[in-house]
């Protein structure tokens, strides 16, 4: 998909993405001449349209992790999967509220689910997770239901 | 108002849709470049006994090949093939894939029924309606992960236990490119062999070239004195090799309590005699 400036008849470019946890996502697009910003907002057929292709809109920043859309989608049992902790970076510190937003996650995908906030805390230089930053992963990775 | 069209506008578009769905594609030829030969196992119909051809089959080739055996469990809603194996979970998940779970002879397998509470249906957690507009989608999407995600090695053979359905093939062949050659399972019968005869056609409609037929319970033997009796009238396995003019690779009988080890030695002998 892409979004044309027809004023500046520029192509827009990408410039976030938002998962308000309500099934929808919304991204915004800029015209790199007037500046001129859009947001394209998809209500949740669109939405699942996406999701069930396994891809993301606005492209990938992080590498798609092993099993991610049937983990996503499926309703698993608790004990299916042991996931093996990234120990080549700096340990990353979860507090205690993240913590405990973690375990409201179902066990079938929380190993995942952890791993890719704690990629995204270290592409981003963060040493603590938080839920302030869970939340902007979920957003900027369009994590919907994690 | 006039205004540039999609391919008017040059450059990519940063959501790269069609660039990440030929990515996802593209793990899978990676993923199975260490497979020698894809091999699917359909049958067209429910019941016919695929998936203990399939378990039978690995078994016996992993005798053959040193444990080089895959089975990939695509039926994801009457996963069956881990407990005719005896495989167990967890499955153990780093960066580079999923480990397969590992069954009997050594053969490394992959299932829905690995993932699922015993007993429990295959279900979605999204979306919360319409769910029956995604589910096929949702379903290729498992299918591709079964096949990319899997750390699965250096096989000679990786056997698909299809679903039921002609169109099962399709959605395998979508994925896998260099399938090595399906084996097409039916039982005697007329009824069987016609919805064989659909899924042989659609294997064929995908350019999937079919090794051979299968009949599976072409008789029932009793364990105790050998008699041997018809289960089922028809001869559905010989009129679709005839009519294919494909070989004949098989004809198992039903044997209660025991496997049909002989029958399944000929099937792994006329697979390989007939692949090569």
């Amino acid at each position: 998909m892409k979004f044309l400036c027809i004023d500046c008849d520029e192509q827009m470019t990408f410039q976030d993405r938002q998962v308000p946890g309500d099934g929808t996502f919304a991204a915004s697009f800029e015209c790199p001449h007037c500046n001129r910003r859009i947001a394209m907002l998809a209500n949740p057929f669109e939405a699942q349209l996406v999701n069930s292709l396994g891809v993301k809109i606005g492209g990938r920043t992080l590498e798609e992790e092993p099993f991610e859309q049937t983990r996503r989608s499926v309703v698993g049992k608790d004990n299916a999967f042991v996931d093996e902790e990234d120990t080549t970076g700096k340990p990353i510190r979860w507090s205690a509220e993240s913590r405990e937003r973690l375990e409201r996650v179902p066990r079938f995908v929380r190993g995942m689910v952890k791993k890719i906030y704690a990629e995204y805390a270290t592409e981003h230089g963060i040493t603590e997770i938080t839920p302030a930053v869970m939340d902007s992963a979920r957003t900027e990775l369009g994590l919907e239901g994690m | 108002m006039t205004y540039r069209t999609y391919r008017e506008v040059e450059g990519s578009d940063r959501s790269r849709l069609a660039e990440q769905v030929g990515e996802q594609r593209n793990r899978v030829v990676e993923r199975l470049a260490g497979v020698e030969r894809v091999i699917p196992v359909m049958s067209g119909k429910g019941g016919v006994g695929k998936s203990y051809v399939t378990a039978a089959l690995a078994l016996e080739l992993a005798r053959r090949y040193e444990g080089r055996v895959g089975v990939l469990d695509a039926d994801l809603t009457g996963p069956t093939v881990v407990r005719m194996l005896d495989a167990r979970g967890p499955l153990k998940v780093d960066a580079d894939g999923v480990e397969p779970a590992t069954g009997k002879g050594g053969v490394r397998v992959m299932s829905m029924g690995l993932l699922l509470e015993s007993g429990q249906p295959l279900k979605w957690r999204e979306p919360d309606s319409e769910q029956f507009v995604w589910r096929g989608t949702l379903e290729a999407g498992t299918l591709r992960e079964f096949l990319a995600d899997v750390k699965w090695g250096s096989l000679g053979f990786l056997l698909v236990d299809l679903p039921p359905g002609a169109a099962s093939i399709a959605n395998l062949a979508n994925l896998v490119s260099d399938v090595a050659g399906a084996i097409a399972v039916t039982i005697p019968s007329e009824e069987s062999g016609q919805s064989v005869e659909r899924a042989i056609r659609s294997a064929i409609d995908c350019n999937v070239d079919v090794v051979g037929i299968v009949e599976n319970m072409c008789s029932y033997v009793c364990s105790d004195c050998g008699h041997s009796v018809r289960l089922f009238e028809g001869s559905a396995g010989l009129r679709l090799s005839e009519e294919f003019e494909l070989p004949l690779l098989a004809q198992i009988p039903f044997v209660p309590g025991q496997a049909s080890t002989g029958a399944i030695g000929t099937l792994a002998d006329a697979l390989i005699e007939n692949l090569s």
